[in-house]
């Protein structure tokens, strides 16, 4: 569904992501993981849009979009989140995930019925006519989510959804994430959190300083030598023996 | 489920109170005998019109402009230039004014927002192009410059000219509510959501598949189009426009305050407010003749609102509709 | 030829004096981001007060500058201290509308009290030229633009020397992280604001003695300030002295080929070009 090829962002004379080629088949999904400062976020914005690349290109279902405004993009059916969650704030629940139902409807009757669905979905009903900025940290990730979702994409790009979850939110988000992609749709997601990776992840990518230096199942690129000493530095994989379990 | 809260569509108090101010707008000049009471009752509906103008760029897309006098300025002028110069019907040359008055607004924002200006940019690049305006109209021949435009007294319903100024008086109910009907069915619209999402944070707005630009250049054509019609219909009124009429910062201060002290993208906003100051105006002019007096409280008043009700006095109004209706949340 | 350069000349002059009003926005706007909308009616008074004093108490305003210059200063501390840091909850679009608030009261207010009769103060050197071959230069003009120069260079220096002036280049490129370095960024906002209405308190003294004073005096030179800030390259007292001066040698030159009407469009059509095309201005700043 998603091919990114060698593609290269740099900021003045430091590349932030060099060369990074990521392949996400249909349906499946798919992890972003690496260090603080990899890349990661950088690799996200380029791939949606955000930002121009200066070098390679990103394929989606067979069309290069590589450059194209990130509306464009959308309507192909590439949706992202941002890190850190940017509700509409003077907005309810409701109004913010309409906007992405929006995409597909120009009724508000039929896009606040479809908001409905999608807030009952991600289990933030009771919250729909809450104004935004009474959400907790787990709600706006949420709304973060439906919104996304309001758009009805082909392929959604994550950025650490699980980030200041505790561990009872995180297992709600997983379970809807999982949800979400049994529907079909396929998922790209940046994670630190490492259990999210090891019960979503079919495939992961490690990025470290702007570089993709491995990929594969979870289980095998944790035990990555290379991996390990991207996070815990040089020597580490020695140190710790070789063998690692997450 | 919750159909909709009343309040976040600024129709505080439900449709009773609506229904009742509509009468007693309606029954106004007809219970009040003298004819400056009639022009103030005018004038409040008129301004709350112009501020919707405002409101729609800036209350509702969140695009603060400091140069909105320019759309009613052009307004005028194409109303009396055509009426005048060109003797076409004032009607005709009233629906042509908001044409130019959108196409000028689109001509802004493409501008403007194709370069990326936001936030206190946009305010003076606004500021600027009013400016730039007025000179123009002080030194060019068609707009017979600093002397301005004086349209001949011609009455009669075809050239919108009437001898009773209760007539104008209702013309500007039908704008007012005009401008209210458009600022409803933002509220209710595809457009005016998406309005909203790009005044609270254009890139998640972009992400979630907003044309920002294009829609950006619409919103200020038919805030355009809507200050344009107030200024075709000013010079119906009053039979005159030059420059500083046209294109002072004052004007373009006034629609911004209606609406800020009001409740910028509000529905009601820019009348709540247009009230308000007109009838503080009214008071302090009772009070003393001295010019300016009024503009000072309404300064204060705006830096009131922004440090203690930024949502403008409509927000008092929400408040108690909400404490006695309660929410379903 | 020679039309063109009394032109210029006249530019020149007019240009010192705008620079003089655009050095205190340099401050706050330019390398704060202040956007100070009350500037042109903070002229207004401090050129009121420079007048009151000349025909109140006969104090000559070249000598009374470092007087009106300190009130200045307190008021402005003063004001963004109470008023517009207080009110405007840190964000941008409110110190617009609070500045815009204040220029409305000040205005007016001045109309109220002094209604809108233009005054003028009449010194004894105010009708004295220096003549230069064949070009006339009133003595106040001369005066302003040697000061628009001295003013320019100390803030410069000020700015990039001292213990206040590296604060304020702190927290105007990374407001948290000065903060976290121990910088109260109130004060500093508070104190650049200070230092700013202080220049304009020193340019009300300078331009008296060749212009006039009304309440809406300042509403020109709002406009000029704000161009001059930005085409001078936001925060770069060196942009704003050029600035100022193309903009005057603009406005001079325009009006003598396009007449004294027309002539005052350059000032907004340079703003807008600026604008679109070059919004970093001609100098980097200190941002």
């Amino acid at each position: 569904m998603l091919e990114v090829v060698e593609l290269s962002k740099r900021f003045g004379g430091l590349y932030a992501v060099n060369q990074a080629s990521i392949q996400v088949g249909q349906g499946q999904i798919v992890a972003l993981i690496g260090p603080n400062g990899a890349g990661k976020t950088t690799l996200f914005a380029t791939i949606a849009g955000f930002l121009q690349p200066d070098g390679g290109r990103v394929v989606l279902n067979g069309r290069d979009i590589t450059g194209m405004p990130v509306h464009e993009i959308c309507a192909l059916g590439m949706v992202r989140t941002f890190q850190i969650t940017q509700p509409f704030s003077r907005l309810t629940v409701a109004e913010n995930i309409m906007v992405g139902v929006y995409q597909h409807t120009s009724s508000r009757r039929e896009a606040r019925r479809l908001a409905w669905e999608i807030a009952e979905y991600v289990g933030m009903g009771h919250l729909f006519d809450l104004p935004s900025t009474e959400l907790t940290v787990a709600g706006r990730k949420r709304l973060e989510l439906a919104r996304a979702l309001g758009t009805r994409p082909q392929l959604l790009l994550l950025d650490e959804v699980m980030a200041g979850l505790n561990p009872t939110e995180m297992a709600e988000i997983i379970g809807i994430i999982r949800g979400v992609r049994d529907r079909g749709v396929t998922i790209l997601l940046i994670e630190h959190v490492m259990q999210a990776v090891m019960s979503l992840a079919e495939h992961v990518y490690v990025l470290s300083e702007g570089k993709l230096i491995a990929q594969g199942p979870p289980a095998a690129v944790t035990r990555d030598p290379a991996v390990i000493e991207a996070y815990l530095g040089k020597n580490a994989a020695q140190l710790l023996g070789g063998d690692v379990h997450a | 489920m919750n159909q909709g809260n009343p309040s976040r569509d600024g129709t505080p108090g439900g449709r009773w109170l609506l229904g009742l101010l509509l009468v007693v707008a309606v029954a106004y000049p007809l219970l009040v005998s003298s004819n400056y009471a009639v022009d103030v009752g005018m004038f409040i509906l008129f301004t709350a019109f112009l501020g919707q103008s405002w409101n729609i760029a800036g209350g509702f897309a969140g695009q603060m402009s400091f140069g909105h006098t320019m759309f009613f300025g052009m307004g005028a002028y194409c109303s009396a230039i055509l009426v005048v110069t060109y003797g076409i019907n004032p009607w005709v040359a009233w629906a042509l004014a908001i044409g130019v008055g959108a196409c000028l607004g689109a001509a802004v924002g493409f501008l403007s927002f194709r370069f990326g200006l936001r936030g206190s940019y946009f305010a003076l690049i606004t500021l600027a192009f009013a400016e730039m305006f007025r000179v123009l109209a002080d030194s060019a021949a068609i707009t017979r410059g600093g002397l301005g435009i004086l349209v001949p007294v011609r009455q009669g319903f075809d050239q919108l000219q009437f001898v009773d100024g209760r007539t104008f008086y209702y013309i500007a109910l039908g704008l007012c509510l005009a401008g209210l009907g458009i600022a409803g069915w933002l509220k209710r619209s595809r457009f005016g959501a998406r309005l909203e999402a790009i005044r609270e944070n254009e890139d998640a707005a972009r992400a979630l598949g907003i044309h920002v630009l294009k829609e950006k250049i619409k919103c200020l054509a038919l805030s355009g189009a809507i200050g344009a019609a107030g200024g075709s219909f000013y010079v119906q009124k009053y039979l005159y426009i030059d420059p500083h009429l046209a294109f002072s910062v004052a004007r373009s201060v006034e629609m911004l305050l209606v609406t800020m002290i009001g409740g910028a993208g509000t529905v009601f906003g820019p009348l709540v407010g247009a009230t308000v100051l007109g009838l503080l105006g009214e008071l302090t002019r009772s009070l003393s003749d001295a010019q300016g007096l009024s503009l000072v409280i309404y300064g204060v008043v705006l830096i009131f609102i922004i440090a203690f009700l930024p949502n403008g006095l409509i927000s008092l109004l929400q408040r108690r509709s909400r404490k006695a209706g309660g929410r379903n949340a | 030829m020679d039309f063109l350069l009394n032109a210029v000349v006249n530019g020149l002059m007019s240009g010192a004096i705008y620079v003089l009003v655009a050095i205190g926005l340099t401050l706050i706007y330019g390398v704060l981001h202040i956007i100070n909308f009350a500037h042109g009616a903070l002229l207004m008074l401090g050129m009121y007060v420079v007048f009151f004093l000349v025909t109140r108490w006969g104090l000559d305003p070249y000598l009374s500058l470092p007087l009106v210059a300190g009130a200045g200063f307190a008021v402005g501390y003063l004001l963004y201290r109470g008023v517009i840091g207080r009110f405007s909850h840190g964000k941008d679009e409110n110190i617009l509308l609070i500045t815009l608030g204040l220029s409305i009261i000040f205005e007016n207010a001045a109309l109220f009290f002094f209604s809108a009769h233009t005054n003028i103060i009449d010194l004894d050197y105010t009708d004295d030229i220096f003549i230069l071959g064949e070009i006339f230069i009133p003595y106040t003009k001369a005066v302003s633009f040697a000061a628009a120069l001295v003013i320019c260079l100390v803030l410069s220096l000020y700015i990039s020397r001292s213990d206040l002036g590296k604060a304020i280049r702190a927290v105007a490129k990374e407001r948290h992280g000065a903060r976290l370095v121990g910088i109260n960024v109130e004060t500093v906002y508070a104190l650049s604001y200070g230092l700013g209405i202080a220049c304009l308190g020193a340019a009300a003294c300078l331009l008296m003695p060749s212009y006039y004073v009304s309440p809406t005096v300042g509403h020109s030179f709002v406009l000029i300030a704000f161009t001059i800030v930005v085409l001078g390259g936001m925060g770069s007292f060196v942009g704003a002295l050029v600035g100022g001066l193309i903009i005057g040698v603009a406005e001079s030159v325009s009006g003598a080929f396009l007449g004294e009407q027309l002539g005052q469009i350059a000032i907004p059509i340079i703003f807008i070009l600026v604008l679109l095309v070059k919004p970093t201005g001609l100098f980097r700043g200190a941002q």
